[in-house]
């Protein structure tokens, strides 16, 4: 198998295990910033804050599964992959050059 | 630190999607320019790594949260406008799928995570190249001081930002961002030498500067 594809799947592997069985252990304490508001706020407006578009996967919680597990992550998984491909394809989209036009750049 | 929706007034909000617009657009054309076909799944393996890893808070002292950033961390391996798209991918995914960061406030974000932590703190980095010993140590210390202040410097212009919108009190909120972030700071330097020394071990050639064609046997000692 080639070194990049190697490690393509490695690292994808890692960031799967990581939004699907990590994620639902993460701390659900406010953060910084959040917490931040929290003190500082008096009317103590600290809820998420709605954006006007619909999203589907609101706080990283996949919609109608009873099991938090399953719902963080499931919707951990499915940004894990979106992302991944989101950024493969802007990639391609804005580098017009050819890998036979890039000799010297940082590759194997 | 993902400022929420309905937080920042319209100056603000207008501020950070122009600058991060204009960023964004050298970004595009530096990689049209110089991003090579190799390191476009490099892209999207570091972005889905980043993405993953930011939905894993960790507890912190005083009842609130962390988690990882990855700016710095994209920045060293991508280059700093690359990391800015790459950033800048992450936060516009968070914000319309996952309601994480305010769709009003996703240009104030990518200026605070993508343009002064990934850019801005990159420069920091190289500057401590120069400074420190060419040595294993030497890089991640470099990376390590990079990615702390990529935290801490955000955190500071979240907070700046949240009080020319009126939110709350600049001389109360900085020292109080700076005071949580900098531990937080510490966790995003200790996942940023774990990520970068795993790399230096299996794959050194996609560590930029580290090491120096045909000088890899005297690098590693």
């Amino acid at each position: 198998m080639k070194r990049s594809t190697k490690f393509l799947i490695a690292g994808l592997s890692i960031s799967l295990v990581l939004a699907f069985f990590l994620s639902p252990l993460a701390s659900s304490l406010p953060d910084g910033l959040e917490k931040a508001i929290e003190k500082l706020v008096a009317s103590g407006r600290v809820e998420e804050g709605t954006p006007p578009a619909v999203a589907p996967l609101p706080d990283y919680a996949f919609p109608g599964l009873k099991s938090k597990w399953l719902s963080t992550g499931l919707a951990g998984v499915i940004g894990t992959v979106a992302v991944f491909v989101a950024a493969f394809f802007i990639g391609k989209a804005v580098s017009r050059k050819r890998s036979s036009s890039t000799m010297g750049m940082k590759g194997d | 630190m993902h400022i929420p929706h309905g937080y920042l007034n319209t100056e603000v909000a207008v501020g950070g999607y122009v600058i991060a617009a204009g960023v964004c657009a050298a970004a595009v054309w530096k990689a049209n320019r110089d991003l090579s076909e190799k390191q476009i799944p490099l892209l999207g393996v570091m972005a889905a790594f980043v993405f993953a890893a930011q939905m894993l808070n960790f507890p912190i002292p005083g009842g609130t949260s962390g988690h990882f950033l990855g700016a710095l961390m994209l920045a060293v391996l991508l280059g700093p406008l690359t990391s800015c798209l790459v950033m800048t991918v992450v936060l516009t995914i968070q914000c319309f799928v996952f309601t994480d960061g305010g769709f009003d406030a996703l240009g104030a974000n990518i200026l605070n995570m993508g343009v002064v932590a990934g850019i801005g703190c990159y420069y920091l980095f190289a500057l401590l190249r120069r400074v420190l010993p060419g040595t294993k140590a030497g890089y991640s210390a470099s990376a390590a001081i990079a990615a702390w202040f990529s935290i801490v410097t955000s955190a500071a212009l979240c907070a700046l930002e949240l009080s020319l919108s009126g939110v709350f009190a600049l001389r109360v909120a900085l020292p109080l961002m700076v005071g949580v972030h900098s531990l937080i700071g510490l966790g995003e330097a200790a996942i940023t030498v774990a990520v970068l020394t795993v790399l230096m071990e299996a794959r050194p050639d996609l560590v930029p500067g580290w090491l120096p064609s045909g000088k890899a046997a005297v690098a590693t000692e």
